[in-house]
């Protein structure tokens, strides 16, 4: 095999001074949440290491996924793509179609068995033989089970990939399924988001290159790092929640404020993201701060969970179950501090233990 | 019999060698092409299917139509919104619900950014592989290539020491051997015609827009919360509007407006000096590549878009035109009624579906979606293996949709086509200028480069035209109005037991429209019909191919082993097959199960 560059030598020939790559080392340590030391370990990993392998596979999606990922804003995608991995298959793309593009694949497994990562974006159907999203003639489950057995890990793209999404909702005509019901013996990495945010992609595949290392994922197999917060634990509206002041309809004088987007549906009480701190298109928005509330996107099944307008009554916050919007706006109007209190001790035991998490979402 | 000619006027032999290009890389999606070559190895039959389909419109039977748009958005990330808009007007148009002027503006700013956005990374990271050569990029001088570039632009990047930065970068690259998305592709081969220091300049400009992309969405970030998938609003936009009063920090205020500006100027510029100026360069080494025309010169449609008044869809009120031509007769511009039951209709026949009786085709409101997949009897391997496929039957999953019983042409080159001939000056007059600078006739348009280069011409358009509709917004506001979202008809109890309407758009790949009904506050029955539907439909009953199959019809290939110009006639239609196969209707739920292993 020919000598393969690492990280570190791409980004000398591109230009970059050993001064300027540390300085990146460490901005990617405090991106991913962590602290100073592990500047020097990306840097060693990253001065080490020849670019890793990425098949980036496609079933039923919208490609908003791919789209999301190429707006990263740091690291570029540019930067991802021509110096951190080598994406030596991705057909949105790739420069070669058919059996040119086809051949790349077996060469992967040829070249690299058991050291590539499978990224998937959506998810295979499974009624009709699997032929609802057909490649080269067959089912693309047959091609996402033949990349899987050959590679280190999967990174399951979005929530077609690690939920199903919105062919498998009610009543999934095609049998959309995820990534984890069909393949059972790799690790599976899930980043949800319909689609992911830029930064979160692009960070986990980036740690997972640095450390040579899965990131630590919770129970249902996400990355800590990104996915261990409510949005509304973090939210900027967060302080007009706990004051009482809600929009109540849209473009009322509460939504020109800036109220809170409880009542109109908002989902960030049940969400597990991190639009509220990292935002959208570097740091730019996210979908509260212009104005609507959260649709739940990156949580299983949020399809199914009723309308989008409707507000969340199963938030164990209130001192009430089942407590309604209505209810809730009024015990908040009329007892803030009440509402307060009972809400902080109630994130604080949602955050004990992931099961606990699990029953206020599932409620 | 090898030998036919179609009801729509193109010949077809089936005898020569079979060429099978799957997946076609490089759009969103999967598509399947198969063509028939004869002993000079040019294209006399051709065959487009539709490998996908996910049952999007059953999932919203019996929801609430206010959510609709989020689940159609989801039709596409790649021409993200587009869907969503369609679907918001469709539900307005049902419970007659009038939108503020406002609310007006910014979806017109979120379309025209959307064709901005996706016309740009569809030119240069889609498309631009079919006419540019990389590895020919590492042999250009640096020197020459600035030279060139500074002939064609202002555009600032554009010093001898930037193209070899950009070179040695490049050479690292493919020194490394990890040739990641450029593997294995068609360098070298002889149909790739530009000099090596116009490929540089070329390459240099898809690393550029790779990293300016990123920067125009932000007009949906803005307005939607993000991009991909904003966020959309029945009634108007979830965006309020407050510039000068309590509060205005958590709204749509003076610093965010200010950015909307300054993104548009930006666009204008990145527009102007890099993306038409490469269109030129790279078009005038390919002029006598003429293929491709197929549809366009016969049959071309538009639904209209950016009404510059709100709630008016009269064709004075519309930037960009509706009308329909026949037989490329151009001083005939027909009117289109998607409401009319016998103008848009779909047919089944060589589809992966059902109806009572095939030879017939159903209006949107009256669709019905029944999946049938099974092989033709020529059809060779096994069905889930399929190794040709036999056109003769049913062949793929989308539906062959038509107007009048026609198959049309949608996309940038129908709009252009439909705007030239109506004399619209802000269509001809660029159109005009483009063909003189090449030396080409009008009749050049129709074909590949004619459909790459109003997309082009589209996309300056489209930037030129989102300063405008900003500056009316401005004016708007500053007359005091700042009502963004109108919220009268917003509870169901306001609405009537039964309604049914339409949303029309013209997305950046083509005519879109959605037909909803809605019975006792909830979806009873929703279709959809997409541009690429259109463009890679299959046969209809009456035997007329669509714009894909017709596009490819007569192309010489340099070596049939290198699909390079399938890619470059069928990439021209920016084909988007995630939106083209989704339709399904209430009767396509019992569907057999397989077992996960």
């Amino acid at each position: 095999m020919a000598h393969r560059e690492t990280f570190y030598e791409v980004m000398r020939q591109h230009g970059i001074t050993r001064r300027s790559f540390l300085k990146f080392c460490s901005l990617t340590a405090a991106g991913l949440g962590m602290g100073p030391e592990f500047a020097m370990k990306i840097a060693h990993a990253l001065e080490t290491k020849p670019r890793t392998p990425v098949i980036w596979l496609h079933g039923l999606e919208c490609t908003c996924c791919t789209e999301s990922f190429i707006r990263s804003g740091h690291p570029l995608a540019s930067d991802v793509i021509l110096s951190m991995i080598s994406l030596d298959y991705d057909d949105t793309l790739m420069a070669a179609a058919g059996h040119q593009a086809e051949e790349l694949l077996e060469q992967t497994i040829e070249k690299y068995d058991g050291n590539y990562i499978l990224a998937v974006e959506g998810n295979p159907p499974l009624n009709e033989d699997g032929m609802y999203c057909i490649q080269g003639g067959q089912p693309f489950v047959e091609k996402l089970r033949h990349m899987a057995d050959h590679c280190k890990a999967i990174i399951a793209w979005g929530s077609c990939a690690s939920w199903g999404c919105v062919q498998a909702a009610r009543p999934n005509p095609t049998r959309a399924t995820p990534v984890h019901k069909v393949i059972r013996n790799k690790p599976i990495v899930k980043v949800p988001g319909c689609p992911p945010i830029a930064e979160v992609m692009t960070g986990v595949i980036t740690y997972m290159i640095a450390f040579d290392a899965l990131p630590e994922l919770d129970r249902q197999g996400r990355p800590k790092m990104f996915y261990s917060q409510r949005l509304h634990d973090k939210c900027y509206r967060r302080p007009h929640f706990d004051a009482g002041q809600f929009v109540e309809r849209f473009d009322d004088e509460g939504a020109r404020k800036g109220y809170c987007l409880y009542k109109v549906g908002c989902k960030g009480p049940t969400t597990y993201n991190a639009c509220s701190t990292l935002e959208w298109n570097d740091g730019l928005s996210w979908p509260v701060k212009s104005g609507h509330g959260c649709l739940g996107c990156a949580e299983d099944d949020f399809w199914d969970k009723g309308s989008f307008y409707s507000a969340v009554t199963n938030m164990k916050v209130m001192g009430s179950a089942e407590a309604d919007a209505d209810k809730v706006g009024k015990v908040l109007a009329g007892a803030a501090a009440i509402g307060v209190a009972a809400h902080a001790a109630a994130s604080v035991v949602s955050h004990m233990s992931d099961k606990s998490r699990k029953e206020v979402r599932h409620d | 019999m090898t030998k036919t000619v179609t009801a729509n006027g193109f010949a077809l032999d089936t005898s020569g060698q079979r060429v099978v290009v799957d997946p076609i890389c490089r759009i969103e999606g999967h598509l399947r092409i198969e063509v028939n070559v004869d002993e000079d190895n040019v294209i006399r039959n051709a065959v487009s299917t539709g490998n996908m389909w996910r049952g999007l419109e059953v999932i919203l039977e019996g929801r609430d139509p206010r959510d609709a748009w989020a689940f159609v958005e989801r039709i596409c990330g790649v021409c993200t919104g587009v869907h969503a808009l369609a679907s918001v007007r469709s539900v307005e148009d049902a419970l007659g619900i009038q939108i503020p002027t406002n609310a007006n503006h910014i979806r017109n700013l979120m379309m025209l950014n959307q064709y901005v956005h996706d016309h740009l990374v569809h030119f240069y990271h889609l498309h631009a592989l079919d006419w540019v050569d990389v590895v020919s990029a590492l042999s250009a001088n640096p020197r020459q290539t600035s030279a060139l570039a500074q002939s064609i632009s202002n555009w600032p990047k554009s010093s001898p020491g930037y193209f070899r930065d950009v070179q040695n970068k490049l050479k690292r690259f493919v020194e490394s051997g990890q040739l990641g998305p450029f593997a294995n592709a068609y360098w070298g081969s002889p149909a790739y015609k530009l000099p090596p220091e116009a490929n540089l300049m070329a390459v240099t400009h898809y690393l550029e827009a790779l990293d300016f992309q990123k920067e125009i969405c932000k007009v949906h970030t803005i307005f939607g919360g993000r991009n991909p998938h904003p966020n959309w609003l029945v009634g108007g936009m979830p965006c309020s509007i407050n510039v000068n009063d309590t509060g205005a920090v958590g709204a749509v205020n003076m610093a965010w407006l200010n950015l909307v500006s300054d993104i548009i100027d930006r666009s204008i510029e990145f527009i102007d000096q890099v993306y038409i100026p490469d269109l030129k360069a790279i078009a005038s080494f390919y002029k006598e590549w003429g293929y491709g025309g197929g549809l366009s010169g016969k049959n071309v449609l538009s639904y209209g878009e950016f009404p510059m008044a709100a709630n008016d869809w009269s064709n004075d009120n519309l930037m960009m035109p509706s009308g329909a031509i026949l037989d490329g007769n151009l001083s005939q511009i027909y009117e289109v009624d998607t409401r009319d039951p016998d103008q848009v209709q779909e047919f089944v026949a060589h589809s992966w579906y059902s109806y009572d009786d095939e030879s017939r085709g159903l209006h949107p409101w009256d669709g019905v979606t029944d999946p049938n997949f099974k092989l033709g009897p020529n059809a060779k391997g096994t069905k889930t293996n399929i190794e040709a496929l036999d056109e003769d039957a049913k062949y793929s999953w989308l539906k062959a949709p038509r107007w009048k019983g026609n198959a049309m042409e949608v996309g940038p080159l129908a709009r252009y086509i439909i705007g030239y001939a109506m004399g619209r000056d802000d269509i001809k007059g660029p159109t005009d200028d483009l063909l003189g600078a090449l030396g080409l006739p009008v009749s050049a348009l129709f074909s590949t480069l004619g459909r790459t280069a109003a997309r082009g011409l589209e996309a300056s358009w489209a930037a030129h035209k989102q300063r405008e509709v900003f500056d009316a917004m401005m004016a708007n506001i500053k007359a005091g109005d700042t009502a963004t979202a109108n919220m009268d008809l917003w509870e169901p109890a306001s609405w009537s037991a039964q309604a049914k309407g339409v949303g029309m758009a013209e997305a950046p790949r083509g005519a879109l429209g959605h037909w909803i009904k809605i019975k006792d506050t909830k979806i009873e029955n929703y279709q959809a019909i997409v541009p690429s539907t259109w463009n890679a439909s299959p046969r209809d009953p009456a035997g007329n191919i669509g714009a894909y199959e017709a596009a490819l019809l007569g192309t010489p290939m340099a070596d049939p082993t290198q699909p390079l110009e399938i890619l470059r006639t069928i990439h021209s239609f920016d084909p988007c097959l995630a939106c083209a196969s989704h339709v399904i209707s209430p009767d396509g739920q019992e569907l057999a199960v397989v077992k996960v292993r």
